[in-house]
């Protein structure tokens, strides 16, 4: 597999996209309020949300299939808000199977150069270039009912990069497929991503796969940015109570506001980052920090297995629950209803308003 | 499973005898006169009859301008109502299928209503022109907009029915995004999907045309239809023979259309 001279020529040019004040109602529904964010040249940044945070929307809004009530889609500085979807020269990979049904393999990553009247010779081989680049060289007579899921999507990647567009889009294009098969198109199109140095915009749910393919990950909710950053920031300093929970697993531990420090099971540690005006916060705790021995006033009440470390889940005295996350080595002491007590390193924790 | 095959084989049996027991009937009324033995009298007759070649021309005329018009109205029509309002789909459902309920006695009554404005109101204006034209007897072109409309409910049917078949949003938004313009993603993307429904469609329509009569007699036209009434008249042996003949005549379009629509198919695969 290796990518032609024509691709690293595309790839020289890759645009930034910015996104400026995008609003968007559908009836009593907000699905887009106020959305600002720039996607920097070739990188490939995740939306990542759950389902009605907008995030699809912003996509549409980008391929032109969507308008925008007020706002405006800048790419590379052009304002594209007015320009048809068939001129905005972006490539899409959608969610459900989109291939053209009537057309095999090879037409179907043909069909874009076709509207663009390449001759016939020039985008079948074109077209077989970006097959090879898939990984589907030898798939190119076949039927899209005659694929796999995972194949077609390959197609449709294929498809997508076709007329070398300045913009990848990709509308949660892994949900559709079975876990194993998600995994490796994963890494796949990360690959080629890096390989084409193509500016990608990438929409999921699934946060594991936002973490992981992305160079920045964009958490949206209610039709805001809640944190744009890069994945080990987003989820070592969230900024928001939000993207706490959202991102990974977190545990809400009751404690008392003063002064900047926070006093929670026993201990008093500084604030990580600004601190809400009143005195009932939640700690916001990561299972891998919390720290986990025998004997006290709290109980396991279930542990998980998962590899290499087990997810043991402890009530508290006054009935809050915390994940922790222990060696399995370490965490065979504790079975379900051994008395334990928590604690939390000395460092400074990201505290939110009590919701309860 | 031979139990199952035998109640197969039965209910086809029946089926095949309750249609092909009158049609071989008609057959051997037709060909087998009393004291003469088999005889194609009553065939030859029908050809040496004035008027056979044209009327079957006029209908075959009439059926394709018929088709043309209405999936040209209704294809664009169907695609705008599935991806812009949904929501409208049960009005044009009913609205097209007003002509089923609406008999084609007051159908034609009400056209004809309208064609006597021509003569009555409009004589001076240049719209007679118009009325005369659609009733031109070598093309009434009233004709086909009557039979477009007669054929609504069938053409919404058999579109509604491939177009459920086909996620037609995906479809034009791909193609959309892969550079093609309206009018392009509807040719290139979605027809092509649609085949199988726009020869149903087309099938349906061609069928209620070479068998209409009702308004074809009462405009007072001649398509093979109202012939095959007209020439049949009084004798017994000639006016089956005609059915059968008209039968086979169908029967004969219908193959042809179907292996046209089979062909391009194959074709598109190459």
């Amino acid at each position: 597999m290796t990518v032609t001279t024509l691709e690293k020529s595309a790839a020289t040019e890759a645009a930034t996209v910015e996104f400026r004040g995008l609003r968007r109602e559908f009836g009593a529904t907000v699905a887009l309020d106020g959305l600002d964010l720039t996607v920097r040249p070739g990188e490939l940044l995740a939306l990542l949300g759950p389902s009605g945070c907008g995030k699809t929307t912003a996509l549409r809004m980008l391929a032109g299939f969507e308008q925008p009530d007020s706002g405006d889609v800048l790419v590379d500085g052009q304002d594209v808000t007015r320009v048809p979807a068939h001129r905005r020269d972006a490539g899409m990979v959608f969610q459900s199977y989109s291939l053209f049904p009537h057309l095999d393999a090879l037409d179907n990553v043909a069909f874009g150069l076709r509207m663009r009247k390449v001759r016939t010779a020039e985008r079948r081989a074109r077209a077989a270039e970006l097959l090879e680049l898939v990984g589907l060289a030898d798939q190119g007579r076949r039927f899209p009912h005659q694929l796999s899921g995972g194949q077609q999507q390959r197609v449709a990647l294929a498809r997508a990069l076709a007329l070398r567009p300045r913009v990848l889009l990709l509308d949660e294009p892994l949900s559709a497929l079975d876990a194993k098969v998600r995994l490796t198109l994963r890494e796949e199109i990360r690959r080629l991503q890096q390989e084409l140095g193509i500016t990608t915009l990438f929409v999921t749910h699934d946060q594991e796969e936002a973490l992981s393919m992305a160079d920045r990950v964009a958490v949206m909710h209610v039709g805001r940015l809640e944190q744009c950053a890069a994945p080990a920031e987003l989820y070592g300093r969230p900024a928001t109570a939000f993207v706490a929970e959202f991102v990974g697993t977190m545990s809400r531990i009751p404690g008392r506001l003063s002064d900047g420090t926070v006093e929670v099971l026993g201990q008093r540690l500084p604030v990580d980052g600004a601190a809400p005006p009143v005195t009932d916060v939640d700690v916001l705790v990561r299972p891998e920090a919390v720290g986990v021995r025998a004997g006290g006033d709290a109980r396991v009440i279930a542990t998980a297995f998962l590899g290499a470390a087990t997810r043991v889940t402890v009530r508290l005295a006054d009935g809050t629950e915390v994940k922790a996350d222990l060696p399995t080595h370490e965490a065979a002491a504790f079975g379900a209803g051994a008395a334990v007590s928590v604690s939390l390193p000395e460092r400074p924790v990201l505290v939110a308003e009590r919701t309860r | 499973m031979a139990r199952l095959n035998l109640w197969r084989w039965g209910v086809l049996g029946l089926a095949g005898l309750y249609f092909l027991v009158p049609l071989a009937a008609s057959v051997v009324f037709t060909v087998d006169v009393p004291g003469q033995g088999i005889t194609f009298d009553a065939y030859s007759q029908i050809f040496s009859t004035g008027g056979f070649g044209a009327s079957l021309l006029l209908s075959l005329e009439l059926a394709a301008a018929t088709i043309a018009v209405v999936l040209l109205l209704m294809v664009p029509a169907m695609v705008a109502l599935r991806l812009g309002a949904p929501r409208l789909r049960p009005v044009v459902e009913v609205v097209c299928s007003l002509p089923l309920v609406v008999p084609p006695i007051a159908f034609v009554a009400g056209i004809g209503t309208v064609l006597k404005w021509g003569p009555e109101h409009l004589s001076r204006t240049p719209l007679f022109q118009t009325f005369v034209a659609i009733q031109n007897p070598d093309f009434p072109f009233v004709l086909v907009l009557a039979y477009v409309v007669m054929a609504l409910p069938f053409v919404y049917r058999a579109l509604d029915a491939g177009l459920r078949a086909v996620d037609v949003r995906t479809l034009v938004e791909a193609a959309r995004s892969c550079g093609a313009g309206w009018a392009q993603a509807l040719v290139r993307a979605v027809l092509p999907n649609l085949r199988g429904a726009l020869l149903n469609a087309s099938f349906l329509t061609l069928a209620l045309v070479l068998g209409e009569f009702t308004v074809a007699q009462l405009l007072g036209f001649q398509p093979f239809a109202v012939w095959i009434v007209n020439v049949s008249g009084s004798q017994a042996q000639l006016s089956v023979a005609v059915s059968v003949l008209s039968l086979l005549v169908t029967w004969v379009l219908l193959l042809v259309l179907a292996g046209f629509g089979g062909r391009t198919r194959t074709t598109s695969r190459g």
